[in-house]
């Protein structure tokens, strides 16, 4: 049977959700997680609960922040040591920053970014999206193990009836080895809202928004929503949105589970990055605006009066 | 000192892409190309670090087919890049073999790299692979999405934005690999005089064999490139009288959060 490790990262006292999808996902397998550095209680149960057998915490000097090196240095060693067939984590920043580089000591290859797979015995095949979206293609590894999956966020979707694995935490010490590239200073964010990628509820403004100033009127709703506030290319481009606020092809690709589109008429790269959401509320003045052909509400109707009326009137229902 | 850019070349955003008819790729005959958007940050990168730093070859590595055209390196050239290394080979090489041949490109180059930059990922398979393993391959350290860099002779200060709006700072030193994001800088656009002068600049031709990768270096096999199923059409609701706006608004409300159950 197919040795496999789901390497997770925290999120406060707990463990980020994709690990907890892609361990639902390999349920009927018996399944290893790694982390580096200590996972709280809540990681800790919600791990055993969703089907960790052995939860492996890396520990040692120099990891106690993250660098590509030391984290791939240390990944490998572990990775290596335990014979694992696969190794799955959740496509985010750290994991697209640090897997390609331990994939590569071993010469094995990587599957990016996959939104589903299959073990078909001890064999994987996945779909990924291509082009941002624009086609899928089924995905297979080759040539020499471990091979290497990382997972969208948000696109498995969270298992409703987990099967609960052991749990049995073991520290390991690992090595960092030689780092080049080190944080010098982390500059915390002050937002609370949770990244596009992994945002449940995304409220997005395009061209119809016109300025910064008018954000407001989606703020508002999605403050009510607890929704991450999106943006176009258009208005990114116009420095009317932040670079990191923008969806579709040369921005992020994003699935939540409610995406409102105010003002946004739906060019092709933007459709490429949010058509995976469930879906998709689209408020445009312009009824022929193609937003309306991937829309499963549309409301033809001027933006600027439509948000602030739908803001109230969820204010009641929720 | 020595600065390669990796640029790739990909169809343009705008454009519609369709699967082949025995899906392993996409249909190539009628596509724009242009350079990756990501690798003209790394292009323009490279040109504001030639403007400080004396005696600066920028030499711009291509992997790819040349069918119908070699847009990215001739617009790299013409932004002003110094020299060009294209390595032959099909436009659906996976990242493994992709960045062994860049290594092997940037190797019979003659030259010892300073500075590898390329765009964050490229934008047909959007892999995000290629700039971390080429310098795990090229033992060499690596700062990724990079969206501010600043730099004092061989040390760097770049900064990373990460999920949630944090930001990393990293210091580095040369020689590394950086790969770039929007929000850098603003590219340039290829003057006329610029677009004249890449013609005669020099472009380096090397086959697959040439950088020693062939069939055994594939990694990641794709089948059944299709498009994704088209969503049955939804409601669609006129608010454009400022009187339906709120029956409208209620209604859609009510869809969210009883049909849809999303709220």
């Amino acid at each position: 049977m197919a040795k496999i490790l789901v390497f997770t990262e925290h999120a406060g006292d707990g463990v980020k959700n994709v690990t907890l999808e892609i361990l639902g996902k390999l349920e009927g397998h018996s399944v290893d997680v790694a982390a580096i550095g200590d996972i709280g209680s809540d990681g800790l149960t919600n791990l055993a609960k969703y089907g960790a057998e052995n939860i492996h915490v890396l520990k040692g000097g120099d990891l106690d922040q993250y660098s590509p090196e030391g984290y791939a240095n240390s990944l490998k060693d572990f990775i290596g040591n335990g014979g694992y067939d696969y190794v799955f984590a959740g496509s985010t920043s750290l994991v697209k920053d640090v897997m390609p580089r331990i994939a590569g000591m071993f010469d094995a290859g990587m599957a990016s970014e996959v939104v589903n797979f299959v073990m078909d015995g001890d064999t994987f095949s996945g779909t990924r999206p291509m082009f941002a979206g624009k086609c899928l293609a089924k995905v297979e590894i080759e040539g020499p193990k471990p091979h290497f999956i990382t997972v969208r966020p948000n696109a498995l979707g969270m298992s409703d009836s987990p099967k609960a694995g052991a749990g049995n935490k073991n520290d390991v010490s690992a090595v960092a080895g030689e780092i080049k590239a080190k944080i010098k200073e982390m500059v915390k964010s002050d937002s609370d809202r949770a990244d596009l990628t992994e945002a449940n509820v995304i409220v997005s403004g395009g061209r119809g928004i016109k300025n910064r100033e008018n954000f407001k009127i989606l703020n508002e709703l999605a403050d009510l929503l607890g929704a991450t506030v999106g943006a176009s290319r258009a208005l990114v481009d116009a420095d009317e949105a932040d670079h990191s606020m923008q969806v579709g092809q040369t921005g992020k690709t994003v699935s939540p589970s409610l995406y409102i589109a105010c003002g946004i008429s739906g060019a092709i790269q933007h459709l490429a990055g949010m058509r995976t959401s469930k879906i998709i509320v689209a408020i445009n003045t312009d009824p022929d605006a193609p937003i309306f052909t991937k829309a499963d509400y549309g409301i033809v109707g001027d933006l600027f009066k439509v948000v602030p009326a739908l803001t109230e009137e969820l204010k009641k229902i929720l | 000192m020595n600065i390669f850019v990796c640029v790739k070349q990909v169809p343009d955003t705008e454009s519609k892409v369709v699967p082949n008819s025995d899906g392993t790729y996409i249909e190539t005959k009628s596509i724009k190309w242009i350079m990756n958007p990501y690798d003209e940050y790394a292009v323009e990168q490279a040109l504001l670090i030639k403007a400080k730093e004396s005696d600066t070859t920028v030499t711009l590595v291509r992997v790819g087919s040349i069918q119908g055209t070699t847009e990215a390196l001739r617009t790299g050239m013409a932004m002003g890049a110094d020299e060009s290394v294209l390595v032959e080979s099909s436009d659906n090489l996976d990242s493994y073999a992709v960045s062994k041949a860049i290594k092997g490109a940037i190797e019979k180059s003659g030259k010892t790299p300073d500075i590898i930059l390329c765009g964050k990922q490229a934008v047909d398979d959007d892999c995000c692979q290629v700039p971390q393993l080429l310098a795990q391959m090229m033992n060499m350290p690596s700062v990724t999405e990079v969206n501010n860099y600043e730099f004092s002779g061989n040390d760097l200060t770049v900064k990373r934005e990460i999920e949630g709006g944090s930001i990393e700072v990293y210091g580095v030193s040369t020689p590394a690999v950086i790969s770039v994001t929007k929000g850098l800088n603003q590219p340039r656009y290829a003057s006329l005089p610029g677009i004249m002068k890449a013609k005669r600049k020099p472009l380096l031709k090397l086959s697959l064999d040439d950088v020693s990768v062939s069939d055994a270096d594939r990694r990641i096999k794709y089948s059944n490139v299709s498009l994704p199923a088209e969503k049955p059409e939804g409601k669609k609701f006129d608010a454009t009288d400022e009187g339906n706006i709120e029956s409208v608004v209620s209604e859609v409300a009510g869809l969210l959060r009883n049909e849809a159950k999303v709220i």
